[in-house]
């Protein structure tokens, strides 16, 4: 058990501190959240800068601790967040590098890294959701094409992608797991209709995504025909691993910024609350010394993907940060303080309710660890 | 970084275990229950103690010139571990904490307990040691106590507290405090594990309506928030054994008690009626993880220390 940097870490997080202190400060300031393509451009550009200076492939290559101290120091440092390249980075990028052909790598993974070309992630349907593999958005072959019809949803940063990693069905005969066909469709193709869904926040974070005879190159297929389930399940592994260092180290410092803020407007007087704010620090730093074991262990195992312990870490930690927006409201007390968007914390805290949904619900990852770690019955 | 058990570790872990197994296995725990039946108070295993002491046990933290083990507290915290898992029965921490000091704790000869807390003293009649109160037997209480195997007196004397301990670093008996809560946090989190499986265990076996229960989700999912809590708690303890700073163990003691007793709830519920006969074993988790709940260091206490913590963190 050893918390502390290998010479090499060391190494990496001091060249990485150096580099964030000369290159943040001129960075231009982050566009409003409803500017789609000026977020674009700026998460763009993040990665592109990221390229230039070597860090470009980071989420990919490196060993998860290095990555791990790349996404800590990021946050402390107050860089931009991967945004709309997190399909590209962080789902279909880790796919392609896994799965793809050396050409198919050669013509979709310099584009990501190089911070050029955007990817969403059309797999959800709307009779598709936590029951994935009944995604019934079908693909007929015709000579070197596929011919797609159906209809995505929920599909983050649709309007702005360039790419879309899609689920299909290729065998509608087959049992449902086995008809499924993963393929890279473009999103400029003739026959793609985005339509923004407005979320909680108002905010446009997804869309609808209508497939009306779309003709994708069977070229664009990752892995065979039909086995676009075992593909997808490389991809959310993905997604449950290292995905949220980030944001754990960011929970910490609002956690600190409501304890100051508390003492400043009196509410730190209350042991009820008080206490909740002490909980949450336990909690927080427990689940920061989680992601350190599951990235210890993904280390140790080589492959670098996550095991169930991203499970066990996404159920814990989509709670607690739930829990620390409700405490937030706690913080700004009555006086409509938290009912007021402009207050900060009140868009974290409806923001904050996705994340018992996004990326597989709580109850889906309970019966994932009931069923995968404790070996019980297959549910119904 | 490398947070996981070296190979070292795993080795010492699966000794221990075995070790346990031999000599602490369930018909041992039934019977020094069952001799509660006739004596009201159960008796210190004393053979069993200098096993113990011989096993390193005690001296696991000494270095080797002075008769110990020479380990640190990650290993400890292993031990204790697979101590809370079996329940082991006995002031094991205080002994531990007392060893290189009090004559023959170290070997398992002697056997120290401590008033270090919530005014109540484990095991105060079959130890020949009592740290932190001078005064014996004398002025105490005997608590008819809620764990069969955990024998409770109280006292007078008002306990150290944690969070004042921790916020004066050169208090003598900060180290014995921290280290109370560490080890204890260990214990809960074997007991925690344990109960883990257990519930699991059942509801795979336990059939109802033509199926075992565990394939019923209401009971799947609250096998699955025990081994969530187990996992959090883990992480947080093994991380405490290696920094010791004071508001990890805080975290490490309010996750593993809260693992522990909500854990073996849980447990409880899974065995249905089972769960709530004498028969069974939960009950016994259940009433060790309360005691060791209440030793010092408890919620109110972890919450306000690590409440504390976040201006100091935030400034
Ligand atoms: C902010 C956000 C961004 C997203 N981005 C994307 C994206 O970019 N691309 C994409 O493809 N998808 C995306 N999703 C979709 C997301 O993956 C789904 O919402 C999620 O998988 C749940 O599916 P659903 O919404 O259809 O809910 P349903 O599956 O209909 O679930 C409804 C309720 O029933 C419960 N339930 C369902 N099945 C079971 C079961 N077997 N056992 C117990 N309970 C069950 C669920 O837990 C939930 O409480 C996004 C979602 C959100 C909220």
């Amino acid at each position: 058990m050893d918390l502390t940097d290998t010479p090499q870490e060391a190494e990496f997080r001091a060249g990485l501190r150096e580099w964030l202190a000369k290159t943040l400060p001129s960075l231009p300031a982050a566009p409003s959240p409803d500017d789609w393509p000026g977020r674009r451009a700026y998460d763009l550009g993040w990665q592109r800068t990221l390229y230039d200076a070597g860090y470009g492939e980071v989420h990919w290559g490196a060993d998860p601790a290095v990555r791990m101290i790349f996404l800590e120091e990021t946050e402390k440092a107050g860089a931009p967040y991967v945004g709309a390249n997190f399909v590209g980075l962080l789902h279909a990028g880790p796919t392609v590098a896994a799965e793809g052909t050396e050409e198919q790598q050669a013509r979709w993974l310099p584009p990501v890294l190089r911070g050029e070309e955007v990817w969403c992630q059309g797999f959800s349907e709307p009779d598709a959701g936590s029951d994935l593999a009944a995604l019934r958005t079908r693909a007929r072959r015709d000579g070197d094409e596929y011919v797609v019809s159906g209809s995505k949803i929920w599909t983050s940063h649709a309007e702005v992608a360039d790419w879309c990693e899609l689920l299909v069905r290729t065998d509608p005969d087959a049992p449902k797991h086995r008809g499924i066909t993963w393929l890279a469709m473009p999103m400029d193709a003739p026959g793609v209709t985005v339509r923004p869904l407005r979320t909680l926040a108002g905010s446009n974070e997804f869309a609808e995504v209508f497939l009306d005879e779309v003709r994708v190159p069977v070229a664009n297929r990752v892995g065979a025909e039909n086995d676009g389930w075992r593909v997808t399940m490389v991809t959310l592994s993905f997604e449950r691993g290292t995905a949220f260092v980030g944001e754990v180290v960011a929970c910490r410092r609002v956690l600190g910024e409501l304890a100051l803020a508390a003492r400043e407007n009196g509410r730190w007087d209350d042991p009820v609350l008080r206490r909740r704010l002490g909980r949450l620090n336990a909690e927080f730093r427990a689940l920061w010394r989680l992601t350190q074991w599951n990235v210890s262990e993904a280390s140790g195992r080589g492959d670098g993907v996550p095991g169930v312990g991203g499970s066990v870490f996404k159920l814990r930690y989509s709670h607690a940060r739930q829990e620390l927006y409700e405490a937030a409201a706690e913080v700004l007390g009555d006086g409509g303080a938290a009912l007021d968007l402009q207050q900060p914390w009140v868009l974290d805290r409806l923001s904050s309710l996705s994340y018992t949904i996004a990326a597989g619900t709580s109850q889906i990852q309970h019966s994932i660890v009931a069923e995968r770690v404790l070996g019980l019955p297959k549910g119904r | 970084m490398r947070f996981q058990l070296t190979e070292e570790q795993r080795a010492l872990r699966a000794g221990v275990r075995e070790l346990l197994a031999a000599r602490f296995g369930r018909e041992r725990l039934r019977a020094a229950m069952e001799a509660d039946g006739v004596r009201a108070v159960p008796e210190l295993d004393r053979g069993l103690w200098r096993e113990l002491g011989s096993a390193g046990f005690f001296s696991l933290r000494l270095p080797e010139d002075e008769g110990g083990v020479g380990l640190g507290l990650p290993e400890a915290v292993l031990v204790f571990e697979e101590a809370g898992r079996v329940l082991l029965p006995g002031p094991l921490i205080a002994t531990h904490l007392a060893a290189g000091e009090i004559p023959g704790a170290a070997t398992g000869e002697t056997v120290v307990t401590a008033a270090d807390g919530g005014g109540v003293v484990e095991w105060l009649e079959a130890a020949d040691v009592v740290r932190g109160y001078a005064g014996g037997t004398a002025g105490t209480v005997a608590v008819r106590s809620v764990d069969p195997l955990t024998p409770l007196h109280r006292v007078a004397e008002a306990p150290a507290r944690l969070h004042q301990v921790a916020a004066d670093p050169d208090s003598g008996d900060r180290t014995d405090v921290l280290l109370t809560s560490l080890l204890t946090a260990a214990e809960q989190l074997g007991t925690a594990a344990r109960v883990c499986e257990l519930a699991a265990q059942h509801a795979r076996t336990r059939e109802q309506f033509g199926r075992p229960v565990g394939a019923f989700q209401a009971v799947q999912h609250l096998c699955a928030g025990i081994l969530v809590r187990v996992e959090v708690a883990r992480a947080a303890v093994y991380a405490a054994a290696v920094t010791v700073d004071a508001a990890d163990i805080a975290a490490a003691r309010l996750l593993a008690d809260e693992a522990a007793v909500r854990g073996a709830r849980d447990c409880l519920q899974v065995h249905g009626g089972m769960g709530f006969t004498w028969e069974a074993d939960v009950h016994l988790y259940l009433k060790r993880a309360w005691v060791r709940a209440r030793r010092p260091g408890a919620v109110t206490e972890c919450e306000e220390m690590l409440a504390a913590a976040l201006l100091v963190e935030a400034r």
